[in-house]
C-alpha cells in the first residue's frame, strides 16, 4: 500500500509537470531551437570545411546540448515557486526527493529527449560519420538525464533569487565537465572505429550516482531556499 | 647579491610568483583587519549614541 | 568532549579564543615563512635540470595543496553547520572561501609562470592545471552564491549544500580530467614530478607547506572574528566586551 502511494506520488508529479509543459509548447520548442541555432553557428564561425567540422562535431553538439539544457533548467521550479505550489509540495507527506525526481524526469522528457531526437540530423550536417551516430545517441541518452539531475540542484539553490540565471550557469557548468569529457570523447572514439564501452560504462555510473544523490541534494536545497 | 636576484636568468618568473604570493597573502590579512577596525568604531559610535540618549543605562 | 565543543562553538567563546590565538598564529606563520623562504631561496641547491626556476615550487606546490585542503575544510564545516546548526561552523566555511580561492589562483598563476620557461608556453592543458582551474570555478561559484543570498543563514546552508555537491564531484572531475589528459597529451611535455626529491630541497617545501597551513588558520580566524563582530553586535556580551576594552 505504501509502495503504491509512493509511485503514485511520483507519477502524479510527472504527469502534472508534463501536462503543464505541453500546454505551453514554447518550453519544448525554445531549448530545441537554441540547440539547433548554436550548432549551426559553428560552421559559420569556424569554417565549413568537412574534415574540420567532422573532428569538432562531438564537441560542438555536446557543448550546445549543455547550454540548451542549462537554459531550460530554470523551468523545473520557477513557475511553481512563483505561484506557491512549490511550498505546498514541500509540506506534503510524500518524500520530497521522490517528487523532485518526478519533476526532473518531466524536465528531461521535455527538454532532453527532443535534443536526442534532433541530434542525428545535426550530426549529419556536421559530417559526423555513420559509425558515430550510435555513440551520439547513446551518450546523449545517458548524459542528458545527468545534466537535468545535477542542474536541478543548482536551480533549487537559486530559485529564490531574482537574478539567478547567470549565477546558475556559474554553479552548474563546472559540475557538467565530466559528462562533457566522456560523452564527446566517446563520439570521437566511435568515429575512429574503436569500442566505446568504457566511456559508456562511465556515463552510466555517473547517471546512477546522479539519480541516487541529486534528488536528495535538490530536496535539501529546496528546503533551504524556501525557508 | 645581484646573482641572487638574477635567479640564473629566471628572475621574472621566480619573483613574479613570490610577488603574487605576497600580494594575495597580505591582501587576505589586511582586508579583515581593516574591516574589524571599521566594525569596532561603528559599534562604539552606536553604543555612545545609545548612552547619550539614555544616561541611566 | 561535547560540552567542550558546545562551549567553544558559541560565538562569544569562539571570539575570545580567536583573540587569544590570532597573535600566536600570526607570529608563528611569519617565522615559518621567513625560515622557509630562506631555506628555499638561499640554502636549497640549484636544480641540475631546471636551474633556479624550480624555486617556484616553494609557492606553487603548497598553494596547490592548500587549495584542495581548504575546499575540504569548507565542505566539512559547512556540513557541520548544516546538520548541527552551529553558527561558527558556517562562519568558518564562508571565511575559508576567499582564502581558498586566493590559493587556487596562486597555484594557477605560479603554475603558468613555471610552465613558461619549462614548457615554453604560458598555459598547457595539463591535467593538474585543468583540475585546478575547475576548482577555481567551484570556489567562485560558492562565493557568488553566498553574496547573492541576502539572509546569512540561508546563504550559509545553501553554500554548504553546494560545497558538498562539489566534494562529491571533485574526485570525478579529477579522474575525468586525468583520463582526458592522457588521451590528448603528446609525449612532448616534460613532467615535473621526479620519483624522489633531494632532502635539501624537500625540507624547505615542508616548512613552507606548514607555514601556509598556519597562515590559513590565521587569515581564516581574522575573517571569522569580523563575522562575529558583525552578527553579534547587538548582544550584551559584545557590548560589555567593547565598552570594557575602551576603559
Amino acid at each position: 500500500m505504501k509502495n503504491a502511494s509512493l509511485s503514485n506520488a511520483f507519477f502524479t508529479m510527472l504527469k502534472r509537470d508534463l501536462t503543464l509543459a505541453l500546454r505551453t509548447r514554447s518550453e519544448i520548442a525554445n531549448p530545441l531551437l537554441f540547440f539547433i541555432i548554436v550548432v549551426s553557428l559553428f560552421p559559420l564561425a569556424v569554417s565549413p570545411e568537412e574534415s574540420l567540422l567532422r573532428t569538432m562535431a562531438p564537441g560542438i553538439i555536446w557543448v550546445a546540448a549543455l547550454l540548451a539544457t542549462m537554459l531550460s533548467l530554470d523551468s523545473i521550479f520557477r513557475s511553481d515557486f512563483e505561484d506557491g505550489s512549490l511550498e505546498q509540495m514541500l509540506l506534503s507527506p510524500q518524500p520530497i526527493a521522490l517528487l523532485v525526481l518526478g519533476k526532473i524526469m518531466a524536465h528531461w522528457l521535455v527538454s532532453g529527449l527532443p535534443l536526442i531526437l534532433i541530434a542525428p540530423i545535426l550530426g549529419i550536417s556536421l559530417f559526423l560519420p555513420g559509425e558515430a551516430m550510435f555513440a551520439l545517441l547513446a551518450t546523449l541518452a545517458l548524459g542528458t538525464p545527468v545534466l537535468s539531475l545535477v542542474g536541478s540542484i543548482g536551480v533549487a539553490l537559486t530559485v529564490g533569487l531574482r537574478r539567478g540565471g547567470v549565477l546558475l550557469s556559474l554553479l552548474v557548468l563546472p559540475l557538467y565537465i565530466p559528462v562533457l569529457i566522456f560523452a564527446s570523447n566517446a563520439i570521437a572514439t566511435a568515429a575512429a572505429g574503436i569500442s566505446i564501452k568504457g566511456q559508456l560504462y562511465f556515463l552510466a555510473a555517473l547517471f546512477a550516482l546522479a539519480v541516487t544523490l541529486a534528488p536528495m541534494a535538490t530536496a535539501a536545497a529546496l528546503r533551504i531556499s524556501l525557508r | 647579491m645581484s646573482e641572487f636576484f638574477h635567479m640564473g636568468g629566471y628572475a621574472f618568473y621566480v619573483w613574479a610568483s613570490y610577488g603574487l604570493a605576497l600580494v594575495l597573502m597580505l591582501w587576505n590579512v589586511i582586508v579583515p583587519i581593516q574591516r574589524k577596525k571599521q566594525q569596532l568604531t561603528r559599534i562604539k559610535r552606536k553604543l555612545r549614541h545609545e548612552q547619550g540618549n539614555n544616561p541611566a543605562a | 568532549m561535547w560540552s567542550f565543543i558546545h562551549k567553544h562553538a558559541s560565538p562569544k567563546h569562539f571570539y575570545l579564543l580567536a583573540e587569544r590565538l590570532i597573535p600566536w598564529l600570526g607570529w608563528s606563520t611569519l617565522i615559518l615563512l621567513v625560515v622557509g623562504l630562506y631555506q628555499g631561496l638561499i640554502v636549497a641547491p640549484t636544480d641540475y635540470q631546471q636551474g633556479e626556476s624550480y624555486r617556484i615550487i616553494y609557492v606553487h606546490v603548497p598553494a596547490a595543496w592548500m587549495s584542495m585542503f581548504i575546499y575540504m575544510v569548507m565542505a566539512t564545516s559547512g556540513a557541520i553547520g548544516l546538520v548541527w546548526k552551529i553558527k561558527m561552523a558556517d562562519a568558518v566555511a564562508s571565511s575559508s572561501a576567499p582564502i581558498g580561492a586566493a590559493f587556487t589562483l596562486l597555484a594557477l598563476v605560479t603554475g603558468s609562470l613555471w610552465g613558461k620557461p619549462m614548457w615554453g608556453t604560458w598555459w598547457v592543458w595539463d591535467a593538474r592545471l585543468t583540475s585546478e582551474l575547475i576548482l577555481l570555478f567551484l570556489y567562485l561559484g560558492f562565493i557568488a552564491l553566498e553574496s547573492a543570498i541576502e539572509d546569512r543563514r540561508t546563504a550559509a546552508n545553501a553554500c554548504a549544500v553546494l560545497a558538498l555537491v562539489g566534494v562529491v564531484n571533485i574526485p570525478i572531475i579529477h579522474y575525468s580530467v586525468e583520463w582526458w589528459n592522457t588521451l590528448h597529451q603528446g609525449a612532448t611535455v616534460t613532467r615535473f614530478d621526479k620519483p624522489a626529491m633531494a632532502t635539501s630541497m624537500l625540507i624547505p617545501l615542508l616548512i613552507m607547506a606548514l607555514g601556509f597551513k598556519l597562515y590559513y588558520l590565521y587569515a581564516m580566524l581574522l575573517r571569522v572574528r569580523v563575522k562575529i563582530l558583525e552578527s553579534e553586535k547587538d548582544t550584551t556580551w559584545m557590548k560589555e566586551l567593547i565598552t570594557g576594552a575602551k576603559k
